[in-house]
């Protein structure tokens, strides 16, 4: 059993850090996510790898921005519903804030060379991050060892890079090819079972 | 008071029906804004579209604030951001249950091992666009050589290697390459 105050303490840092992931996050949902990855599996230890690729499949194939349906899932995992409710405090404010902020002086800040240039160049930083954490997850595919999964990551880059597919598309494609996979897995189970 | 009910509703609908991420939801909040409510003129919405591109966070929430601090002030922020979180909400909360419930099960495992590899794929595609907007902003078909953004490339490079050999947080690299990129342009006197 969690103490009272392990709990507070757990809250608050999934705050402080959706919060920050969310005030430095350019660009669309996988982006966050892999910075997610970094900070909750790599950094805090919290979840899994693997829960972490599942909370992702999951944040993309339901409606609504993917940072805010993988920070649902995450507080939830944490902290039950309190913990999904802190986890889109903490997503939502940076932006809800930086963007009141900006509007009102929109003219000014679209035109400033210093502020185009430092977010230009962060985003050279973030692809670092992106970079680095596929190359962790990458690798684990590939010690799986099975030719199937190290087939399906190549096909589903081809298929998002080169043609272009919807990531819904893809995500379906794999769950079928999942559930093909299955059905041939239990067959030979019965099999087995049968001799 | 009417104004804020519809941009509510708005949002909700945005929120409800944008699957797949940010870009998905822009063509919604303009048929919503723009066309339906005529709240925006297109021009105005271009605008927002760039800022909320420009700026850090999910670009539906981004987009949720603009249009509620321009058109309502700070009731309209927290009622668009709020439609626009609600449907997440509610459907995320119950995939999760489901998904920590029944996860341990060999026959879910074996589902989710099939889509993993694809999320992975999905990940490297999406840090691969923003490394091409980074480094060739106006894109790799027309840009030459001299138009690729060596400091970004070297800023890249750099952080890559940091981050395979130190191990720092993310948030100290993505703002240390902020501060060491603009100095770097400051150098060389393009500021």
């Amino acid at each position: 059993m969690k103490t009272e105050q392990n709990k507070l303490k757990t809250l608050w840092q999934l705050f402080v850090a959706t919060f920050l992931l969310s005030a430095f996050t350019f660009g669309g949902g996988f982006v966050i996510v892999s910075l997610m990855k970094k900070k909750f599996v790599e950094e805090l230890g919290w979840l899994e790898e693997d829960e972490m690729l599942d909370i992702t499949a999951i944040a993309q194939s339901s409606p609504g921005p993917i940072p805010i349906n993988a920070s649902v899932i995450l507080g939830y995992r944490m902290c039950g519903i309190v913990g999904s409710l802190v986890a889109i405090l903490g997503t939502a404010l940076p932006p809800m804030i930086i963007i009141s902020v900006i509007s009102v002086f929109y003219t000014q800040f679209r035109t400033n060379r210093i502020i185009a240039t430092a977010l230009q160049v962060m985003r050279a930083g973030v692809a670092a991050v992106i970079c680095d954490v596929v190359i962790n997850l990458a690798q684990k595919v590939v010690q799986t060892r099975r030719a199937l999964y190290i087939l399906l990551m190549a096909a589903a880059f081809v298929g998002k890079v080169i043609l272009g597919l919807d990531a819904m598309v893809v995500i379906l494609c794999c769950l079928v090819v999942g559930l093909i996979d299955l059905a041939y897995e239990q067959k030979c189970k019965t099999r087995k079972e049968l001799s | 008071m009417r104004i804020l009910l519809q941009l509510f509703f708005a949002f909700i609908q945005v929120g409800l029906f944008s699957v797949g991420g940010g870009y998905a939801a822009i063509p919604l909040i303009q048929n919503q804004i723009v066309d339906i409510h005529g709240l925006m003129t297109l021009p105005e919405f271009t605008d927002l579209i760039t800022i909320a591109e420009m700026t850090p966070g999910p670009i539906s929430i981004n987009s949720a604030t603009f249009v509620g601090m321009r058109l309502a002030g700070i009731p309209g922020v927290l009622l668009c951001t709020l439609g626009c979180i609600l449907p997440s909400f509610c459907i995320c909360l119950a995939l999760a249950h489901f998904y920590y419930k029944y996860r341990s099960f060999s026959g879910v495992q074996t589902v989710l091992s099939a889509l993993r590899p694809a999320v992975v794929a999905l990940i490297a595609s999406a840090g691969l666009s923003i490394l091409l907007l980074a480094i060739a902003p106006s894109g790799l078909a027309q840009s030459a050589l001299a138009d690729i953004h060596w400091v970004e490339v070297l800023v890249f490079l750099g952080a890559l290697y940091l981050l395979r050999k130190r191990h720092p947080s993310a948030i100290a690299v993505i703002f240390g390459s902020g501060v060491v990129g603009t100095a770097a342009y400051a150098l060389l006197g393009v500021l």
